[in-house]
């Protein structure tokens, strides 16, 4: 023990214990460890993964029709890939049946595909900005291709040339 | 490891990967799909000429592991529905992704030659 340590000091701590505290000498506050404080993040009050999960499990089911459907009619009936060329397409989308087919199609497929390439950028990117750069770009290239798609089933035109 | 991607093994596990593996595959190839098909906006030429090399042999044969691709993504998802939505999927879980592989391994054996006539055609005359 070293000489400036004063004795009541020792005491206090080596033999009083728990019975030491007193609404006199309180006990120290624990926070629990879940509290909130100012410096945890806000809480995000939204469902978002959980209609992402019913809308992954929704569009699977009708796409499943659509997708195979359309493998069906491109890959495997009518001779197979043999007769796919501008004819073929401007045939079928004479039909406002196949355009509403297609549009579907490509609506729920793209942001099938998008809601699942999220799911796995989240898992693997572990680096916030790698994930940030990686989501930009799936975002910005699933914008344009719906678009696009869209844009080529509603101004089709058979006689371009 | 990368954080939350631990899990058990066995037939949960690896449905789990090849659902993955062919989901990304997949819309990898839908966006390249699209941007052939928007080629009918430029000229029937240029998109016949993009269409061509649909049916080269090669591709022709990736076209297979394409539909092979969407027909195990399609038999597993439908899997994982029942998983989540019926109450004795998660008992019989095992069971249907066996089921979903014999019912892929006899679409597959079916769309064989279908998909790829047009390949057999050309190799080995009609």
């Amino acid at each position: 023990m070293s000489a400036d340590t004063p004795v009541d000091a020792v005491e206090l701590t080596s033999t009083s214990g728990a019975s030491a505290f007193s609404p006199d000498n309180p006990a120290p506050v624990i926070e629990p460890p879940r509290a909130r404080t100012k410096r945890t993040p806000r809480a995000t009050r939204t469902n978002f993964e959980l209609y992402g999960w019913l809308f992954m499990r929704l569009s699977g089911i009708v796409l499943v029709v659509l997708v195979l459907g359309h493998l069906l009619i491109q890959l495997v009936l009518d001779g197979g890939v043999s007769k796919i060329g501008f004819a073929f397409v401007a045939g079928r989308w004479a039909n406002p049946f196949w355009q509403l087919w297609d549009l579907t199609m490509l609506w729920l497929a793209m942001l099938h595909g998008a809601n699942g390439l999220r799911t796995v950028i989240n898992d693997y990117a572990e680096r916030d900005a790698t994930r940030s750069w990686l989501k930009a770009l799936l975002y910005t290239a699933t914008a344009f291709t719906v678009l696009l798609g869209t844009l080529v089933i509603f101004t089709f035109d058979p006689n371009i040339q | 490891m990368p954080a939350g991607t631990l899990y058990r093994g066995r037939e949960g596990m690896w449905s789990w990967v090849a659902h993955r593996v062919t989901g990304v595959l997949i819309f990898f190839f839908l966006f390249v799909h699209v941007l052939d098909t928007a080629l009918v906006r430029v000229s029937p030429q240029d998109y016949d000429k993009v269409v061509a090399t649909y049916k080269n042999p090669v591709v022709n044969l990736l076209e297979y592991g394409l539909v092979a691709a969407i027909l195990f993504h399609a038999l597993n998802g439908l899997r994982v529905i029942a998983v989540d939505f019926w109450s004795k999927g998660p008992k019989y879980q095992r069971q249907m992704l066996w089921s979903v592989v014999g019912i892929w391994i006899v679409l597959m054996a079916g769309a064989f030659y279908p998909v790829l006539q047009h390949s057999l055609r050309i190799l080995f005359g009609s």
